[in-house]
Protein backbone atom coordinates (compact mmCIF):
# COMPACT_ATOMS: atom_id res chain seq x y z
CA UNK A 1 0.00 0.00 0.00
CA UNK A 2 1.25 3.59 -1.09
CA UNK A 3 2.20 5.68 1.71
CA UNK A 4 0.20 8.67 1.69
CA UNK A 5 1.82 11.90 1.08
CA UNK A 6 1.15 14.61 4.25
CA UNK A 7 2.35 17.86 3.95
CA UNK A 8 4.03 19.15 7.64
CA UNK A 9 0.66 20.84 8.58
CA UNK A 10 -1.40 17.51 7.80
CA UNK A 11 1.43 15.18 10.13
CA UNK A 12 0.78 17.97 13.08
CA UNK A 13 -2.93 17.43 13.24
CA UNK A 14 -2.36 13.71 12.76
CA UNK A 15 -0.13 13.70 15.34
CA UNK A 16 -2.39 15.64 18.12
CA UNK A 17 -0.15 18.64 18.55
CA UNK A 18 -3.08 20.78 17.14
CA UNK A 19 -5.80 19.54 19.33
CA UNK A 20 -8.30 16.59 19.67
CA UNK A 21 -10.85 17.03 16.99
CA UNK A 22 -8.04 17.77 14.17
CA UNK A 23 -6.80 14.24 15.51
CA UNK A 24 -9.93 12.59 15.13
CA UNK A 25 -10.76 14.60 12.58
CA UNK A 26 -7.63 13.45 9.73
CA UNK A 27 -6.91 10.17 10.96
CA UNK A 28 -10.83 9.50 10.17
CA UNK A 29 -9.93 10.90 6.83
CA UNK A 30 -6.70 8.45 6.41
CA UNK A 31 -8.49 5.73 7.22
CA UNK A 32 -11.26 6.67 4.26
CA UNK A 33 -7.93 7.64 2.09
CA UNK A 34 -5.90 4.01 2.44
CA UNK A 35 -9.84 2.46 1.56
CA UNK A 36 -9.42 4.02 -1.85
CA UNK A 37 -5.93 4.85 -2.47
CA UNK A 38 -6.01 7.99 -2.21
CA UNK A 39 -2.24 9.74 -2.70
CA UNK A 40 -2.49 12.74 -0.87
CA UNK A 41 -5.44 15.03 0.53
CA UNK A 42 -6.69 17.80 -1.48
CA UNK A 43 -7.96 21.22 0.05
CA UNK A 44 -11.39 22.03 -0.11
CA UNK A 45 -13.75 25.45 -0.64
CA UNK A 46 -16.82 24.38 0.97
CA UNK A 47 -18.35 21.79 3.45
CA UNK A 48 -21.83 20.81 3.49
CA UNK A 49 -23.13 18.27 6.00
CA UNK A 50 -25.56 16.39 6.82
CA UNK A 51 -26.77 16.20 10.48
CA UNK A 52 -30.83 15.29 10.83
CA UNK A 53 -31.61 13.69 14.13
CA UNK A 54 -32.77 10.82 13.14
CA UNK A 55 -29.58 9.36 11.47
CA UNK A 56 -27.22 11.74 14.02
CA UNK A 57 -29.02 9.49 17.25
CA UNK A 58 -27.89 10.11 20.82
CA UNK A 59 -24.67 9.11 20.17
CA UNK A 60 -23.74 11.63 17.35
CA UNK A 61 -25.02 14.32 19.04
CA UNK A 62 -22.74 13.52 21.67
CA UNK A 63 -19.68 13.00 19.66
CA UNK A 64 -20.38 16.14 18.28
CA UNK A 65 -21.05 18.27 21.74
CA UNK A 66 -17.59 16.16 22.78
CA UNK A 67 -15.81 18.23 19.63
CA UNK A 68 -17.65 20.93 20.40
CA UNK A 69 -16.13 21.00 24.39
CA UNK A 70 -12.62 20.36 22.68
CA UNK A 71 -12.42 23.55 20.88
CA UNK A 72 -13.57 22.39 17.32
CA UNK A 73 -14.05 25.24 15.04
CA UNK A 74 -14.68 24.81 10.93
CA UNK A 75 -11.93 25.88 8.71
CA UNK A 76 -13.87 26.57 5.75
CA UNK A 77 -17.46 27.61 4.98
CA UNK A 78 -19.84 24.74 6.49
CA UNK A 79 -23.04 24.42 5.83
CA UNK A 80 -26.14 22.27 6.69
CA UNK A 81 -28.25 19.52 5.04
CA UNK A 82 -31.96 19.60 5.97
CA UNK A 83 -33.14 19.47 9.20
CA UNK A 84 -35.02 16.93 11.11
CA UNK A 85 -37.67 18.58 12.89
CA UNK A 86 -38.88 22.36 11.95
CA UNK A 87 -38.60 23.76 15.51
CA UNK A 88 -41.99 25.91 14.12
CA UNK A 89 -44.05 23.41 13.15
CA UNK A 90 -43.28 20.34 14.88
CA UNK A 91 -46.64 18.81 17.08
CA UNK A 92 -48.86 19.12 13.85
CA UNK A 93 -46.61 16.34 12.15
CA UNK A 94 -46.49 13.71 15.72
CA UNK A 95 -42.68 14.69 16.60
CA UNK A 96 -42.22 14.37 20.04
CA UNK A 97 -39.82 16.71 22.24
CA UNK A 98 -37.72 14.31 22.45
CA UNK A 99 -37.08 14.36 18.84
CA UNK A 100 -37.05 18.33 19.33
CA UNK A 101 -34.59 18.22 22.11
CA UNK A 102 -32.36 16.56 19.82
CA UNK A 103 -32.56 18.62 16.81
CA UNK A 104 -31.80 21.37 19.44
CA UNK A 105 -28.55 19.82 20.47
CA UNK A 106 -27.42 19.57 17.11
CA UNK A 107 -28.02 23.07 16.00
CA UNK A 108 -26.44 24.25 19.34
CA UNK A 109 -23.24 21.92 18.50
CA UNK A 110 -23.15 22.77 14.93
CA UNK A 111 -23.38 26.63 15.57
CA UNK A 112 -20.71 25.70 18.53
CA UNK A 113 -18.18 24.95 15.72
CA UNK A 114 -19.10 27.68 13.79
CA UNK A 115 -21.47 25.88 10.83
CA UNK A 116 -23.76 27.83 9.37
CA UNK A 117 -27.46 26.43 9.66
CA UNK A 118 -28.31 26.84 5.92
CA UNK A 119 -30.49 23.47 6.56
CA UNK A 120 -30.78 23.17 2.86
CA UNK A 121 -30.18 20.57 0.02
CA UNK A 122 -30.91 22.75 -3.00
CA UNK A 123 -27.62 24.69 -2.08
CA UNK A 124 -26.85 24.98 -5.64
CA UNK A 125 -30.00 27.02 -6.05
CA UNK A 126 -30.15 29.28 -3.16
CA UNK A 127 -26.64 29.22 -1.31
CA UNK A 128 -23.16 29.34 -3.33
CA UNK A 129 -23.25 27.23 -5.95
CA UNK A 130 -19.85 25.38 -6.75
CA UNK A 131 -17.58 26.05 -9.45
CA UNK A 132 -16.10 24.15 -12.49
CA UNK A 133 -13.21 22.34 -10.99
CA UNK A 134 -13.58 23.25 -7.45
CA UNK A 135 -13.16 20.79 -5.19
CA UNK A 136 -15.67 20.61 -2.29
CA UNK A 137 -17.06 18.23 0.84
CA UNK A 138 -20.21 17.77 0.49
CA UNK A 139 -22.76 15.51 1.74
CA UNK A 140 -26.52 14.90 0.29
CA UNK A 141 -26.38 12.87 -2.69
CA UNK A 142 -28.52 14.79 -4.76
CA UNK A 143 -26.49 18.23 -3.41
CA UNK A 144 -22.92 16.14 -4.83
CA UNK A 145 -24.56 14.86 -8.55
CA UNK A 146 -25.89 18.46 -9.40
CA UNK A 147 -22.74 19.58 -8.48
CA UNK A 148 -20.35 17.20 -9.99
CA UNK A 149 -22.70 17.01 -13.01
CA UNK A 150 -24.09 20.62 -14.01
CA UNK A 151 -22.08 22.40 -11.87
CA UNK A 152 -18.44 20.43 -12.92
CA UNK A 153 -17.16 20.76 -9.40
CA UNK A 154 -15.22 17.81 -7.83
CA UNK A 155 -16.87 16.04 -4.55
CA UNK A 156 -17.32 12.67 -3.28
CA UNK A 157 -20.39 11.63 -1.50
CA UNK A 158 -19.21 13.19 1.94
CA UNK A 159 -21.54 11.27 5.03
CA UNK A 160 -22.05 14.14 8.07
CA UNK A 161 -18.90 12.88 9.80
CA UNK A 162 -16.85 13.03 6.91
CA UNK A 163 -18.46 16.75 5.53
CA UNK A 164 -17.60 17.62 9.30
CA UNK A 165 -14.17 16.09 9.04
CA UNK A 166 -13.39 17.92 6.18
CA UNK A 167 -14.56 21.43 7.28
CA UNK A 168 -11.92 21.23 10.34
CA UNK A 169 -9.14 19.95 8.31
CA UNK A 170 -10.19 22.32 4.89
CA UNK A 171 -8.97 18.72 3.04
CA UNK A 172 -10.53 15.71 2.18
CA UNK A 173 -9.17 12.58 0.36
CA UNK A 174 -8.06 12.92 -3.37
CA UNK A 175 -10.18 9.89 -4.62
CA UNK A 176 -13.32 9.27 -6.83
CA UNK A 177 -14.27 12.20 -8.19
CA UNK A 178 -11.63 14.08 -7.26
CA UNK A 179 -9.85 12.31 -9.71
CA UNK A 180 -10.02 13.14 -13.71
CA UNK A 181 -9.84 9.21 -14.25
CA UNK A 182 -13.17 8.88 -12.74
CA UNK A 183 -15.17 10.91 -14.10
CA UNK A 184 -14.60 9.71 -17.37
CA UNK A 185 -18.48 7.82 -18.83
CA UNK A 186 -18.45 3.95 -17.99
CA UNK A 187 -21.92 3.19 -19.35
CA UNK A 188 -23.77 4.68 -22.37
CA UNK A 189 -27.34 5.50 -22.12
CA UNK A 190 -29.44 6.81 -25.04
CA UNK A 191 -32.98 8.12 -23.79
CA UNK A 192 -35.56 7.16 -26.21
CA UNK A 193 -38.74 8.90 -23.89
CA UNK A 194 -38.62 12.24 -23.66
CA UNK A 195 -38.92 13.37 -20.07
CA UNK A 196 -41.26 15.69 -20.33
CA UNK A 197 -42.93 17.24 -16.34
CA UNK A 198 -40.23 16.78 -13.13
CA UNK A 199 -41.37 13.29 -12.70
CA UNK A 200 -40.82 11.79 -15.96
CA UNK A 201 -36.68 13.44 -15.17
CA UNK A 202 -36.75 11.75 -11.68
CA UNK A 203 -37.77 8.42 -13.65
CA UNK A 204 -35.42 8.95 -16.17
CA UNK A 205 -32.96 9.02 -13.38
CA UNK A 206 -34.32 6.36 -11.01
CA UNK A 207 -33.94 4.09 -14.11
CA UNK A 208 -30.32 5.05 -15.25
CA UNK A 209 -29.18 4.45 -11.58
CA UNK A 210 -30.77 1.24 -11.07
CA UNK A 211 -29.13 0.18 -14.04
CA UNK A 212 -25.89 1.74 -13.39
CA UNK A 213 -25.69 0.01 -10.15
CA UNK A 214 -22.36 1.50 -8.00
CA UNK A 215 -20.91 4.62 -7.06
CA UNK A 216 -17.88 3.63 -9.48
CA UNK A 217 -20.37 3.87 -12.54
CA UNK A 218 -20.45 7.58 -14.46
CA UNK A 219 -23.27 7.28 -16.93
CA UNK A 220 -23.36 9.42 -19.77
CA UNK A 221 -26.60 10.02 -21.60
CA UNK A 222 -27.47 11.24 -25.27
CA UNK A 223 -30.53 11.37 -26.71
CA UNK A 224 -32.33 14.61 -25.07
CA UNK A 225 -34.24 16.70 -27.29
CA UNK A 226 -34.65 19.34 -24.86
CA UNK A 227 -32.18 21.76 -22.87
CA UNK A 228 -33.69 20.49 -18.58
CA UNK A 229 -33.91 23.14 -16.46
CA UNK A 230 -32.17 23.22 -12.72
CA UNK A 231 -35.19 21.88 -10.98
CA UNK A 232 -35.27 18.83 -13.70
CA UNK A 233 -31.62 18.38 -13.60
CA UNK A 234 -31.98 18.29 -9.88
CA UNK A 235 -34.85 15.29 -9.86
CA UNK A 236 -33.00 13.87 -12.60
CA UNK A 237 -29.69 13.75 -9.99
CA UNK A 238 -31.14 12.78 -7.17
CA UNK A 239 -33.13 10.11 -8.39
CA UNK A 240 -30.24 8.48 -9.64
CA UNK A 241 -28.36 9.32 -6.79
CA UNK A 242 -30.66 7.44 -4.70
CA UNK A 243 -31.64 4.36 -7.07
CA UNK A 244 -27.39 3.99 -7.78
CA UNK A 245 -25.60 5.60 -5.71
CA UNK A 246 -24.39 7.54 -8.68
CA UNK A 247 -22.72 10.66 -7.59
CA UNK A 248 -21.84 11.99 -11.39
CA UNK A 249 -23.80 11.76 -14.79
CA UNK A 250 -22.62 13.62 -18.35
CA UNK A 251 -25.93 14.99 -20.81
CA UNK A 252 -24.03 15.02 -23.92
CA UNK A 253 -24.08 18.61 -25.23
CA UNK A 254 -25.57 19.74 -22.09
CA UNK A 255 -23.37 19.42 -19.07
CA UNK A 256 -20.03 21.07 -19.52
CA UNK A 257 -17.66 18.03 -19.10
CA UNK A 258 -19.32 16.39 -22.15
CA UNK A 259 -19.89 18.82 -24.85
CA UNK A 260 -19.85 15.83 -27.01
CA UNK A 261 -19.49 12.55 -26.10
CA UNK A 262 -15.78 11.50 -26.75
CA UNK A 263 -14.82 14.14 -24.07
CA UNK A 264 -15.92 11.64 -21.87
CA UNK A 265 -14.46 8.87 -23.47
CA UNK A 266 -18.26 6.96 -23.99
CA UNK A 267 -17.80 6.83 -27.79
CA UNK A 268 -15.87 3.89 -26.99
CA UNK A 269 -18.97 2.46 -25.31
CA UNK A 270 -21.30 0.55 -26.44
CA UNK A 271 -24.70 2.70 -26.46
CA UNK A 272 -27.70 0.98 -24.17
CA UNK A 273 -31.40 2.21 -25.00
CA UNK A 274 -33.56 3.94 -22.23
CA UNK A 275 -37.35 2.55 -23.42
CA UNK A 276 -40.14 3.71 -22.79
CA UNK A 277 -40.76 0.32 -21.38
CA UNK A 278 -38.36 0.91 -18.86
CA UNK A 279 -40.25 3.96 -17.62
CA UNK A 280 -43.24 2.55 -17.62
CA UNK A 281 -42.01 -0.63 -15.22
CA UNK A 282 -40.11 1.86 -13.10
CA UNK A 283 -43.76 3.92 -12.44
CA UNK A 284 -45.77 0.56 -12.28
CA UNK A 285 -43.72 -0.20 -9.31
CA UNK A 286 -45.15 3.08 -7.47
CA UNK A 287 -48.37 3.12 -9.18
CA UNK A 288 -51.78 3.09 -7.15
CA UNK A 289 -54.57 5.49 -9.28
CA UNK A 290 -57.67 5.03 -7.70
CA UNK A 291 -56.69 4.06 -4.20
CA UNK A 292 -56.90 6.15 -1.06
CA UNK A 293 -54.40 8.41 0.20
CA UNK A 294 -53.22 8.96 3.38
CA UNK A 295 -50.55 11.87 2.94
CA UNK A 296 -49.06 13.89 -0.28
CA UNK A 297 -45.64 15.27 0.04
CA UNK A 298 -43.73 17.63 -2.43
CA UNK A 299 -39.98 17.14 -1.12
CA UNK A 300 -36.90 15.12 -1.82
CA UNK A 301 -35.51 17.47 -2.92
CA UNK A 302 -36.49 20.67 -1.30
CA UNK A 303 -38.78 22.52 -3.63
CA UNK A 304 -37.29 25.48 -5.61
CA UNK A 305 -38.97 29.29 -5.76
CA UNK A 306 -40.65 27.91 -8.73
CA UNK A 307 -41.77 24.64 -7.86
CA UNK A 308 -43.16 26.47 -4.77
CA UNK A 309 -45.22 29.18 -7.53
CA UNK A 310 -46.44 25.96 -9.53
CA UNK A 311 -47.66 23.99 -6.53
CA UNK A 312 -49.38 27.42 -5.00
CA UNK A 313 -51.23 27.65 -8.75
CA UNK A 314 -52.92 24.09 -8.47
CA UNK A 315 -53.64 24.80 -4.98
CA UNK A 316 -55.61 28.10 -5.60
CA UNK A 317 -59.18 27.66 -4.69
CA UNK A 318 -59.24 24.17 -3.79
CA UNK A 319 -59.11 22.39 -0.20
CA UNK A 320 -57.23 19.43 0.40
CA UNK A 321 -58.82 16.63 2.25
CA UNK A 322 -55.52 14.88 3.47
CA UNK A 323 -52.66 16.16 4.69
CA UNK A 324 -50.54 17.64 1.96
CA UNK A 325 -46.82 18.76 3.40
CA UNK A 326 -44.38 21.25 1.09
CA UNK A 327 -40.83 21.46 1.59
CA UNK A 328 -38.38 23.88 0.67
CA UNK A 329 -35.48 25.49 2.15
CA UNK A 330 -35.12 28.71 4.70
CA UNK A 331 -34.35 30.57 1.93
CA UNK A 332 -36.72 30.09 -0.59
CA UNK A 333 -39.37 30.28 2.22
CA UNK A 334 -39.52 34.19 2.96
CA UNK A 335 -39.53 34.77 -0.50
CA UNK A 336 -42.10 31.97 -1.45
CA UNK A 337 -44.01 33.52 1.52
CA UNK A 338 -43.54 37.37 -0.20
CA UNK A 339 -45.27 36.06 -3.31
CA UNK A 340 -48.42 34.58 -1.23
CA UNK A 341 -47.23 31.15 -2.22
CA UNK A 342 -46.99 30.11 1.46
CA UNK A 343 -50.73 31.58 2.25
CA UNK A 344 -52.15 30.06 -1.11
CA UNK A 345 -50.60 26.62 -0.08
CA UNK A 346 -51.94 26.85 3.54
CA UNK A 347 -55.23 28.22 3.01
CA UNK A 348 -55.93 24.92 0.73
CA UNK A 349 -54.84 22.92 3.68
CA UNK A 350 -51.12 22.45 3.04
CA UNK A 351 -48.68 22.96 5.09
CA UNK A 352 -45.61 24.16 4.21
CA UNK A 353 -42.35 23.22 6.08
CA UNK A 354 -38.48 25.59 6.08
CA UNK A 355 -35.68 23.70 6.65
CA UNK A 356 -36.25 20.31 6.83
CA UNK A 357 -36.93 17.12 4.29
CA UNK A 358 -39.89 14.75 4.82
CA UNK A 359 -37.98 11.33 4.41
CA UNK A 360 -35.24 12.98 7.45
CA UNK A 361 -38.17 13.67 9.93
CA UNK A 362 -38.38 10.55 11.77
CA UNK A 363 -40.20 9.11 8.66
CA UNK A 364 -41.03 6.15 10.18
CA UNK A 365 -42.67 7.49 13.67
CA UNK A 366 -44.50 10.33 12.35
CA UNK A 367 -46.39 8.15 9.87
CA UNK A 368 -47.26 5.60 12.62
CA UNK A 369 -48.28 8.70 15.08
CA UNK A 370 -50.65 9.76 11.83
CA UNK A 371 -51.51 6.46 10.42
CA UNK A 372 -49.91 7.30 7.00
CA UNK A 373 -49.54 4.68 4.64
CA UNK A 374 -49.72 5.60 1.58
CA UNK A 375 -47.87 8.08 0.88
CA UNK A 376 -48.23 9.73 -2.88
CA UNK A 377 -44.91 12.06 -4.39
CA UNK A 378 -44.06 13.53 -7.11
CA UNK A 379 -40.53 12.83 -6.09
CA UNK A 380 -39.09 9.41 -7.85
CA UNK A 381 -36.42 9.72 -4.74
CA UNK A 382 -38.78 9.84 -2.02
CA UNK A 383 -41.01 7.05 -3.15
CA UNK A 384 -37.75 4.96 -3.42
CA UNK A 385 -36.78 5.85 0.40
CA UNK A 386 -40.20 5.50 1.94
CA UNK A 387 -41.06 1.88 1.59
CA UNK A 388 -38.45 1.04 4.24
CA UNK A 389 -40.40 3.19 6.52
CA UNK A 390 -43.58 1.46 6.64
CA UNK A 391 -45.21 3.42 3.64
CA UNK A 392 -46.52 1.68 0.44
CA UNK A 393 -45.46 4.99 -2.02
CA UNK A 394 -47.01 5.86 -4.83
CA UNK A 395 -45.23 8.26 -7.81
CA UNK A 396 -47.49 11.03 -9.91
CA UNK A 397 -46.76 14.17 -11.25
CA UNK A 398 -47.43 17.42 -9.12
CA UNK A 399 -50.91 17.95 -10.77
CA UNK A 400 -51.67 14.68 -10.18
CA UNK A 401 -51.01 14.82 -6.68
CA UNK A 402 -52.77 17.63 -6.38
CA UNK A 403 -55.87 16.87 -7.63
CA UNK A 404 -55.57 13.24 -5.39
CA UNK A 405 -55.06 15.79 -2.16
CA UNK A 406 -58.10 17.04 -2.71
CA UNK A 407 -59.90 13.91 -3.58
CA UNK A 408 -58.74 11.60 -1.18
CA UNK A 409 -57.48 9.16 -3.33
CA UNK A 410 -55.25 8.92 -5.77
CA UNK A 411 -56.24 10.44 -9.69
CA UNK B 1 -10.69 -22.91 5.92
CA UNK B 2 -10.94 -20.82 2.56
CA UNK B 3 -8.85 -17.71 2.72
CA UNK B 4 -10.46 -15.37 -0.13
CA UNK B 5 -8.33 -12.05 -0.77
CA UNK B 6 -9.76 -8.73 -0.80
CA UNK B 7 -8.38 -5.02 -0.98
CA UNK B 8 -7.38 -3.78 2.81
CA UNK B 9 -10.34 -2.18 4.22
CA UNK B 10 -11.02 -0.79 7.69
CA UNK B 11 -12.15 -1.59 11.00
CA UNK B 12 -10.70 -3.76 13.71
CA UNK B 13 -10.16 -7.95 13.18
CA UNK B 14 -14.09 -9.54 13.64
CA UNK B 15 -15.83 -13.09 13.57
CA UNK B 16 -19.42 -14.18 13.57
CA UNK B 17 -21.78 -15.72 11.10
CA UNK B 18 -22.55 -14.63 7.23
CA UNK B 19 -25.89 -13.29 6.02
CA UNK B 20 -25.29 -13.25 2.33
CA UNK B 21 -27.69 -11.26 -0.57
CA UNK B 22 -27.18 -10.59 -3.81
CA UNK B 23 -28.97 -7.19 -3.14
CA UNK B 24 -27.39 -3.67 -2.29
CA UNK B 25 -27.52 -1.93 1.26
CA UNK B 26 -28.50 1.23 3.03
CA UNK B 27 -29.30 1.70 6.55
CA UNK B 28 -32.07 4.48 5.60
CA UNK B 29 -33.60 2.60 3.09
CA UNK B 30 -33.47 -0.40 4.10
CA UNK B 31 -33.60 -0.87 7.72
CA UNK B 32 -35.83 -0.82 11.12
CA UNK B 33 -33.07 0.13 13.39
CA UNK B 34 -35.26 -0.37 16.45
CA UNK B 35 -36.11 -3.70 15.47
CA UNK B 36 -32.92 -4.76 13.81
CA UNK B 37 -34.26 -6.00 10.56
CA UNK B 38 -34.32 -5.53 7.20
CA UNK B 39 -37.82 -3.67 6.88
CA UNK B 40 -37.94 -2.75 2.98
CA UNK B 41 -40.60 -5.46 1.15
CA UNK B 42 -38.50 -5.75 -1.75
CA UNK B 43 -35.36 -6.47 -0.02
CA UNK B 44 -33.91 -10.04 -0.36
CA UNK B 45 -33.34 -9.97 2.81
CA UNK B 46 -36.97 -8.55 4.62
CA UNK B 47 -37.85 -9.25 8.06
CA UNK B 48 -34.44 -11.47 8.63
CA UNK B 49 -32.17 -10.25 11.82
CA UNK B 50 -28.70 -8.45 10.67
CA UNK B 51 -27.65 -7.90 14.32
CA UNK B 52 -24.32 -9.45 15.24
CA UNK B 53 -24.28 -10.79 11.58
CA UNK B 54 -21.40 -10.19 8.85
CA UNK B 55 -23.63 -8.69 6.22
CA UNK B 56 -22.54 -10.08 2.42
CA UNK B 57 -23.70 -8.01 -0.24
CA UNK B 58 -23.30 -6.71 -3.78
CA UNK B 59 -22.86 -2.77 -3.42
CA UNK B 60 -24.11 -0.20 -1.43
CA UNK B 61 -27.14 2.16 -2.66
CA UNK B 62 -28.31 5.77 -1.74
CA UNK B 63 -27.28 8.14 0.51
CA UNK B 64 -25.17 9.73 2.96
CA UNK B 65 -27.42 9.08 5.73
CA UNK B 66 -25.86 5.52 6.66
CA UNK B 67 -22.38 7.01 7.91
CA UNK B 68 -24.23 8.92 11.05
CA UNK B 69 -26.20 5.54 11.48
CA UNK B 70 -23.38 3.03 11.23
CA UNK B 71 -22.08 4.56 14.26
CA UNK B 72 -25.68 5.36 16.50
CA UNK B 73 -26.40 1.43 15.29
CA UNK B 74 -22.78 0.27 16.51
CA UNK B 75 -23.23 2.41 20.00
CA UNK B 76 -26.58 1.20 20.79
CA UNK B 77 -25.52 -2.75 20.22
CA UNK B 78 -28.27 -3.54 17.26
CA UNK B 79 -25.92 -3.29 14.95
CA UNK B 80 -24.19 -6.00 12.40
CA UNK B 81 -19.96 -6.64 13.31
CA UNK B 82 -18.79 -6.41 9.88
CA UNK B 83 -19.55 -5.64 5.85
CA UNK B 84 -18.42 -7.34 2.74
CA UNK B 85 -19.22 -6.12 -0.68
CA UNK B 86 -18.23 -6.64 -4.02
CA UNK B 87 -17.49 -3.26 -4.26
CA UNK B 88 -18.51 -0.30 -1.11
CA UNK B 89 -18.61 3.39 -1.55
CA UNK B 90 -17.66 6.09 -0.11
CA UNK B 91 -20.04 6.67 2.44
CA UNK B 92 -19.85 3.07 4.05
CA UNK B 93 -16.20 3.69 4.34
CA UNK B 94 -16.97 6.96 5.76
CA UNK B 95 -19.02 4.99 8.44
CA UNK B 96 -17.28 1.82 9.47
CA UNK B 97 -14.15 4.69 9.80
CA UNK B 98 -16.13 6.58 12.39
CA UNK B 99 -18.44 3.17 14.13
CA UNK B 100 -14.85 1.64 13.95
CA UNK B 101 -17.04 -1.29 12.29
CA UNK B 102 -14.84 -3.80 9.84
CA UNK B 103 -16.06 -3.17 6.26
CA UNK B 104 -13.76 -4.66 3.14
CA UNK B 105 -14.44 -4.80 -0.84
CA UNK B 106 -12.81 -6.09 -3.93
CA UNK B 107 -12.93 -9.67 -3.73
CA UNK B 108 -10.24 -11.53 -6.11
CA UNK B 109 -12.00 -14.37 -6.78
CA UNK B 110 -14.89 -13.41 -7.87
CA UNK B 111 -18.00 -12.53 -6.38
CA UNK B 112 -18.34 -12.50 -2.59
CA UNK B 113 -21.87 -12.98 -2.53
CA UNK B 114 -21.25 -16.60 -4.13
CA UNK B 115 -18.04 -17.00 -2.77
CA UNK B 116 -19.72 -16.75 0.82
CA UNK B 117 -22.55 -18.66 1.76
CA UNK B 118 -25.21 -17.72 4.29
CA UNK B 119 -24.19 -18.93 7.94
CA UNK B 120 -20.82 -19.52 7.29
CA UNK B 121 -18.40 -19.23 9.72
CA UNK B 122 -15.77 -16.11 8.77
CA UNK B 123 -13.21 -14.39 10.24
CA UNK B 124 -12.23 -10.74 8.94
CA UNK B 125 -9.25 -9.04 8.83
CA UNK B 126 -9.36 -5.35 6.91
CA UNK B 127 -6.14 -4.53 7.89
CA UNK B 128 -4.60 -7.45 5.71
CA UNK B 129 -6.73 -7.52 3.37
CA UNK B 130 -8.10 -10.99 3.97
CA UNK B 131 -11.34 -12.67 5.21
CA UNK B 132 -11.23 -16.58 6.26
CA UNK B 133 -14.28 -19.26 5.87
CA UNK B 134 -13.26 -21.26 8.52
CA UNK B 135 -16.56 -24.17 8.11
CA UNK B 136 -15.73 -24.80 4.90
CA UNK B 137 -12.38 -25.78 2.77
Amino acid sequence: MAEIALTGEERAMQAGEMGWPLSWAINHQLQVARMFDAPDLVAVGQAHMMADPEAVGEAGAQFMEDLVRHGARVRIPTITDPRGVDLACYHPLGQTEEMAGLERRIIAACTGMGILMTNTCVNYQTIMPPVMGEHVAYGDTGVVIYSNSVCGARSNFEGGPSALAASLTGRTPRYGLHLDGNRRATRRFVVAEQPRELTDWGVLGAVVGERAGSYWQVPAIEGLEVVPNSDQLKHLGAAMASYGSTPLFHLVGITPEARQLSDVGGDRLEPETVSAGMMNALRSRFGATGEKVDVVVFAAPQLSIVEMQQVAALCRGRTVAVPLIVCTSPQVYPDAARHGFVNTIEASGGMVLQGTCFYNQFAREIGEANGWKRLLSNSAKIVNILGGYGYEPALASMERCVASAVAGEIR
Amino acid sequence: MITLACHAGIGPRTEGYALVARDNFSARYDLDRNRGIFSRPGHVLAGRSYRDMILVMNTVKGGVATAWMLYAMKQGGVCPRAFLFNTANAIMAQGAALADLALCDRFAGGDITELVRDGDYLVVDPARGLVQVTNRS
